[in-house]
C-alpha cells in the first residue's frame, strides 16, 4: 500500500536496522541460542518498535480500519464511493491507494463515527475543494444544464415522434 | 421554414465538431485548487513538530503581517526542488510557515538540514487533517495569507526560479 510504502522509506535508519536485528535472532535461535546477551537483544527490539511505532500508529488510523457500527460503517463507505481522489483523479477515496485518499477515508470515518451526517461532511469537503470533489455535483448555475437536459431531450424527442406518426396516418 | 430545418442536422453536428475538436486541442487543467481562495483561513490548531520552532495555528495569523504556509513533507520530492526557492524568498524577508504532512520529526530533520530550513514555524500534521481543511490536493503547495487572516493565493506544485519574484510581490501586496 502506498501509505506504509512512503513511510519505510521515511525512516531508512529504522529499516536497516532491523533487517541487521532480526536476520541473526531467525537463525541463530534454533542452534545455539542467541549470541549476543539476551539485554542487549531486548534493547534493539524495544529501541526498533519505538521506531516504528509511528509507521503502526498509522495503520491504526481510520483510513483502512471498519468503524464498529456497521450502520456508520455503510454511511462511511456510501459516502467515500461518491469522494474523488483529488490526486488520481479518476477514482473515488474508497477505491483509491494515494495517501491522500486514506487520510479522507479516516476523516470521513471520524467524522462520521463521532454523529456527523454524511451530507454534512460532504458539504465540508465541497466548501474545501469544490464540486469537483464528489461524483454526485449539486445542482448549481453550472450543472443545472446537465441535470436539465435528458428532459428536455426526452420531450423533443416524444414531439418529434409525435409530429412523424402523425404524418404517416395523414399520407 | 422546412428548409431552414433541414440544415439544422449539420449545424448540430459541427458545433458538436467545434466542441470535441477545442477540447482534444486545449491541454486539459486537471488541477484541483482550494475553493477557500478569497476566504478566511480555517480554524486550526497543530502541535510542533520539532522542539525547536513553534506549531502552527490560525490564531498566528491576521496579526498585519502575511505569511506564507507551506505545506510539505520530507518524503516529496518536488519539495526538494522547492527547497532552494523558499530559501531564496526567505532572504527577501517574507515569513514562511510549514505543515508538515504525514510526517515524522526525525525525517524533517534530516530533510531541513540536507535541504536548508526556510520555516519560522512547523506544524506537525501526521494525518494530513490540515492539508484537508486548507482544501490542499497534494505537496508542495503554498498559501499566502494576508494580514487580515485571509487566503490570498494559493500555489499548487513546487515554486519554481522563475516564480519567486511573483510570489514576493504578491507577499509585498497582501500588506
Amino acid at each position: 500500500m502506498m501509505f506504509l510504502r512512503r513511510h519505510a522509506g521515511l525512516v531508512p535508519a529504522s529499516t536497516d536496522q532491523q533487517a541487521i536485528a532480526l536476520e541473526p535472532l531467525d537463525r541463530r535461535s534454533p542452534h545455539g541460542g542467541p549470541r549476543h546477551k539476551a539485554g542487549v537483544t531486548w534493547g534493539i527490539l524495544i529501541a526498533l518498535m519505538l521506531i516504528a511505532s509511528p509507521a503502526f500508529g498509522q495503520q491504526t488510523s481510520l483510513a483502512d480500519v471498519q468503524l464498529r457500527d456497521p450502520a456508520k460503517e455503510a454511511q462511511a463507505r456510501a459516502l467515500m464511493a461518491t469522494i474523488r481522489c483529488v490526486e488520481c483523479q479518476g477514482q473515488s477515496v474508497g477505491d483509491s491507494d494515494a495517501a491522500i485518499a486514506g487520510s479522507m477515508r479516516a476523516l470521513i470515518r471520524e467524522r462520521i463515527q463521532a454523529g456527523e451526517t454524511p451530507g454534512h461532511v460532504r458539504a465540508w469537503l465541497i466548501e474545501r475543494y469544490g464540486d469537483y470533489i464528489t461524483y454526485d455535483p449539486p445542482m448549481s448555475a453550472v450543472t443545472w444544464p446537465l441535470w436539465l437536459a435528458p428532459v428536455v431531450l426526452l420531450i423533443a424527442g416524444a414531439a418529434i415522434a409525435r409530429s412523424s406518426f402523425r404524418k404517416r396516418r395523414q399520407g | 421554414m422546412k428548409r431552414a430545418l433541414l440544415w439544422l442536422p449539420l449545424l448540430l453536428f459541427a458545433g458538436l465538431f467545434a466542441l470535441v475538436g477545442f477540447g482534444l486541442l486545449r491541454p486539459a487543467d486537471r488541477t484541483v485548487r482550494s475553493a477557500l481562495t478569497d476566504k478566511p483561513l480555517p480554524d486550526f490548531t497543530l502541535p510542533a513538530l520539532l522542539p525547536t520552532k513553534p506549531g502552527v495555528a490560525t490564531s498566528g495569523y491576521g496579526g498585519g503581517q502575511p505569511r506564507l504556509l507551506n505545506v510539505f513533507a520530507s518524503w516529496c520530492v518536488p519539495c526538494k526542488a522547492e527547497a532552494p526557492q523558499l530559501m531564496k524568498l526567505k532572504a527577501m524577508g517574507v515569513p514562511i510557515d510549514a505543515v508538515a504532512t504525514n510526517d515524522t520529526p526525525e525525517a524533517v530533520r534530516d530533510f531541513l538540514k540536507a535541504f536548508g530550513d526556510p520555516y519560522q514555524r512547523i506544524g506537525d500534521d501526521r494525518q494530513s487533517k490540515v492539508q484537508i481543511a486548507l482544501g490542499s490536493s497534494g505537496v508542495p503547495e503554498t498559501f499566502l495569507i494576508d494580514g487580515r487572516g485571509r487566503i490570498v493565493m494559493q500555489h499548487v506544485g513546487d515554486i519554481r526560479a522563475d516564480e519567486v519574484d511573483a510570489i514576493a510581490k504578491a507577499w509585498r501586496d497582501a500588506r
